[in-house]
């Protein structure tokens, strides 16, 4: 799709000194609401607390729209908007600021993370109505949208961290916002350790980029493998001084030492704009440099892309590292709608579009990428078959999306993994808020079993849910299609794939075929959780609690039950009276609240009470979400259809410069795959209406008797679980056991031992002081005090005896004087 | 026989051994303090002398009578000498009801 290359210059900066507004308002409201919200919430009532809450995301939001009109009217090759606040740090030649920038990219980043979170915002207030601790979770929110808003509006790898490390943060903070149960704190922990795991590739593939781009700059002397350090290069004929120069005071005098070529600084930097330049502008021999770099006969570049997307695998749930994500669910729903569609999970898909120039310099990077996309894909497809829990299916559903989204920029088809990455956030969010509402609706009931029939109570949220369902399964009324289609065609042509420096053009089409047979079953499985949903007679009731047991899935609905004090009052901010229901106690708390709901329902029942359709706040929200899951399709119809590139290709164009060759194929031969992608969305769906709409077939049961082994297998999400617990957790369990008595039995009885010898040595010491010092000290003493005894008795009191001592003194003096005469 | 300076030195020594033997060897205070006007005389012969013989041969008016005078002030002050030494002697014996040097040595201790 690309056309010629384009010579690729500069970008020009363009100073906007509000930036700084978009991330400090939801900060604003995360600091009210953590400091003084209890109080608030005491005082005014719940309103006043998420009034704060909303309002900052909105305000954000407008400053994002104020930001994009002025991006809109930039020249399309220069859109870069910048805003520093100031300097942070100084050393060398590094300098790094806080700093702001929008970009198409993160423009487009922002505006879904600010847009799509603020409805969030609106949808939690029906959702959270009767939690007590409301002013934390708004607190919490919003606390992560300011990390989410960092991540993507960091000016360089500093800041981006920074929000990097605060998501990570705050999803420990909402998984496991309901504390007192351990499962949920546990759920909250796992998420926090696997980012961990995922943030030391990153930062691992950080540090390496930028030693790569310092210190060896030399030309390789022929015959020699390896670069030489120097302290001067040439990079195109132009002497560069690149001696380590510790005196720069502040960041004037930091980029005046950076070495330029053709007026471009470079060498290592953590700035994105920077490393752009040096790397796009072949003017300046870092690409050359690049490319050519390798450590113990590795390529730098393949090292430093795969390190990067290890850290992408934590935080966007990639296989190995996805175990957090379905875990993630023990927080409440609206957060798990933050988590999976405008927030966290994609900040992985956006470090690999916005670092898209480097990825492309490496085919094993990307085709690395593109394969664990691919695989997590499908395995995350497969397990979410199965599951009975809805927030378990949408959940394995995000963790296949996402592999979606790595087969895009994995491949190269960067507009088109971003395109889906705005898709997915559209119909996520509607698919989390639906599920939400029907938890809700049926007394936080997650069980799919324990539903059925709900089109009947909830239409809106049906409604919503099925063109969800179509958007995710790729029907082309809907936006899921496009950007999913263009992915796998993208695929398919890539034949520039490689793994670990060989090349293999076949891998492209296997993973389309993957990929295809992934979307057959994500098709299957959203249908599935809409007619076990939806459809059918509603099999609620009282009792249900008793069959948790089965499900290995649902501890954690216990407690939501537990939590679940009537919520269908039209505005739930009505039900400060139920403020006071903890959630320490499940099984106490449980027959308080239920009492508590039949008086106050007026005569609905706890759980043996017919569901219902939930407030007007959410209901709007779902509707916005389901509408602008429809609308965004407009901005990526193919250009088979229309003959001119996709609007958001267009769009993300400047900042996408990746330059990936693709197969070229006849125009029939995407109006037929786009075909082959709709046939795998209807047979998706006409077997799970086959199996599952309205709960009548026996089928279902019957290939569960069939195959209950290999169900068990996938139903227990493939042991991936237990197979941590006994590779990962056991052993460190164990080593960390070792080293407990390593340092019970070994270290311990070293530092007894050196403390019995010191003390043998202070005893040694004492000793000399005592008798060696202390006695010359007193011997001196009674020298003296002897000595003035005896010198005493000289004095007599008697006049003559020292007229005596004169004459003879005399004597002395007259005879001395005739002697020495 | 010429009288000469050397006489006169004589009998201030003799003068002088006598006042230190005196004074070294009295018990009774009173003794002690004619023994040291015994010494302070030999030193009046001395001075007187000693102006006689060679004091004149000066020039100036001084050095004609500087011994006399001198020794006039030794008398004058060998006088109160002996006025606050005779009462140091009455206090002794207030004290210790006797005169006797080596009673009064209580500052030895």
């Amino acid at each position: 799709m690309h056309e010629t290359a384009r010579e690729l210059g500069q970008i020009a900066v363009t100073h906007a000194s509000y930036l700084w507004l978009i991330p400090f308002f939801p900060i604003l409201g995360a600091t009210i609401n953590a400091l003084i919200g209890w109080k608030l919430q005491k005082v005014f009532g719940k309103k006043i607390v998420h009034r704060i809450a909303i309002t900052a995301m909105f305000a954000a939001f407008a400053v994002a729209v104020r930001a994009y009109w002025q991006l809109l009217h930039l020249d399309p090759e220069h859109r870069f908007l910048q805003d520093t606040l100031w300097n942070l740090l100084t050393a060398g030649r590094l300098t790094v600021d806080l700093s702001f920038a929008l970009d198409p990219l993160s423009m487009m980043m922002v505006l879904v993370i600010t847009g799509i979170g603020s409805l969030i915002h609106v949808f939690s207030i029906g959702y959270m109505a009767d939690e007590p601790s409301y002013w934390r979770y708004f607190s919490y929110l919003n606390l992560f949208v300011f990390a989410m808003l960092l991540l993507v509006m960091g000016d360089n790898f500093a800041v981006m961290f920074f929000g990097w490390e605060g998501v990570g943060l705050a999803s420990y903070l909402l998984i496991s916002f309901w504390h007192a149960d351990a499962e949920k704190a546990k759920a909250g922990m796992k998420a926090f350790v696997a980012n961990r795991f995922g943030d030391f590739g990153f930062l691992a593939g950080l540090f390496l980029l930028f030693w790569t781009l310092g210190g060896t700059w030399m030309p390789r002397p022929q015959g020699s493998p390896n670069p030489r350090y120097g302290t001067t290069v040439e990079l195109r004929g132009q002497a560069v001084d690149t001696r380590p120069i510790a005196s720069a005071a502040n960041a004037a005098q930091s980029a005046a030492l950076a070495p330029m070529v053709d007026g471009v600084k470079v060498g290592p930097t953590m700035n994105f704009r920077e490393l752009r330049d040096q790397v796009v502008i072949e003017a300046t021999g870092v690409k050359e440099h690049l490319v050519g770099a390798t450590i113990w006969g590795i390529p730098v570049l393949m090292l430093v892309g795969i390190l990067l997307f290890v850290g992408a695998m934590g935080k966007s749930a990639q296989i190995p590292l996805y175990v957090w994500l379905p875990d993630a669910m023990a927080g409440p729903t609206p957060v798990s709608a933050l988590i999976h569609a405008a927030t966290m999970v994609t900040a992985g898909v956006y470090m690999v579009a916005r670092l898209n120039f480097l990825f492309a310099l490496s085919p094993s990077a990307m085709g690395w990428v593109a394969l664990i996309g691919a695989v997590t894909a499908i395995f995350a497809a497969s397990i979410g078959f199965f599951q009975y829990d809805i927030k378990k299916v949408l959940a394995y559903s995000t963790v296949s999306q996402l592999g979606f989204m790595f087969i895009g920029v994995g491949v190269g088809a960067y507009w088109a993994g971003v395109y889906h990455l705005l898709t997915h956030a559209f119909f996520k969010a509607t698919l989390f808020l639906g599920s939400g509402s029907v938890i809700l609706g049926c007394h936080h009931e997650q069980d799919m079993r324990k539903m059925g029939g709900l089109k009947k109570y909830m239409p809106v949220t049906r409604w919503t849910y099925l063109a969800a369902c179509w958007a995710i399964a790729g029907f082309p009324w809907m936006n899921g299609f496009y950007s999913k289609d263009e992915i796998l065609w993208k695929a398919f042509t890539s034949g520039h794939l490689a793994l670990f420096g060989h090349p293999t053009p076949w891998l492209g089409p296997v993973i389309y075929l993957v990929g295809i047979v992934a979307a057959t079953g994500t098709s299957f499985y959203m249908f599935r959780s809409y007619y076990m949903t939806f459809t059918g007679e509603y099999r609620g009731g009282a009792g249900h609690h008793d069959e948790h047991n089965e499900d290995p899935h649902s501890a954690g609905a216990t407690a939501m039950s537990a939590a679940s004090v009537s919520v269908h009052a039209s505005n739930g901010a009505a039900h400060l009276d139920h403020g006071t229901h903890g959630h320490p106690a499940p099984t106490a708390a449980h027959a308080v609240t239920a009492h508590d709901d039949a008086a106050h329902a007026g005569g609905h029942g706890h759980h043996g009470g017919t569901p219902h359709e939930s407030p007007w706040n959410m209901t709007v929200v779902l509707s916005v979400l389901a509408l602008g899951s429809f609308a965004t399709l407009f901005i990526g119809l193919p250009a088979a259809w229309t003959h001119h590139a996709p609007i958001l290709e267009h769009w993300l164009e400047p900042v996408l410069t990746a330059e990936v060759p693709f197969v070229e194929k006849p125009h029939w031969m995407e109006y037929a795959f786009q075909g082959l992608g709709v046939l795998a969305g209807t047979v998706g769906w006409f077997f799970a209406m086959l199996l599952f709409k309205d709960g009548k077939s026996t089928v279902p049961a019957a290939l569960k008797e069939r195959f209950l082994g290999l169900w068990t297998v996938v139903y227990n999400k493939y042991y991936v679980d237990e197979a941590y617990a006994r590779v990962v957790y056991k052993p460190a369990t164990a080593f960390a056991g070792a080293c407990s008595w390593f340092d019970s039995n070994v270290i311990d009885r070293v530092v007894l031992l050196v403390g019995a010898i010191t003390r043998a040595f202070a005893n040694l010491d004492g000793a000399i002081d005592k008798y060696i010092v202390d006695g010359v000290v007193n011997a001196v003493a009674n020298g003296t005090a002897g000595l003035g005894r005896s010198l005493r008795t000289l004095q007599t009191g008697r006049v003559q005896t020292y007229l005596y001592g004169a004459l003879g003194g005399a004597l002395v003096v007259v005879l001395l004087n005739f002697l020495i005469k | 026989m010429q009288i000469s300076l050397s006489h006169f030195l004589a009998v201030g020594a003799l003068l002088f051994a006598f006042g230190i033997v005196t004074v070294a060897t009295r018990r009774n205070a009173v003794g002690v303090l004619m023994g040291v006007e015994l010494i302070l005389n030999g030193a009046n012969v001395n001075f007187v002398a000693f102006n006689r013989y060679v004091g004149s041969a000066g020039t100036q008016t001084f050095d004609a009578i500087g011994g006399q005078v001198f020794s006039l002030f030794v008398i004058v002050l060998a006088a109160a000498e002996a006025a606050v030494g005779l009462a140091i002697v009455l206090a002794i014996f207030q004290t210790f009801k006797s005169i006797d040097v080596r009673s009064a040595d209580l500052m030895r201790e």
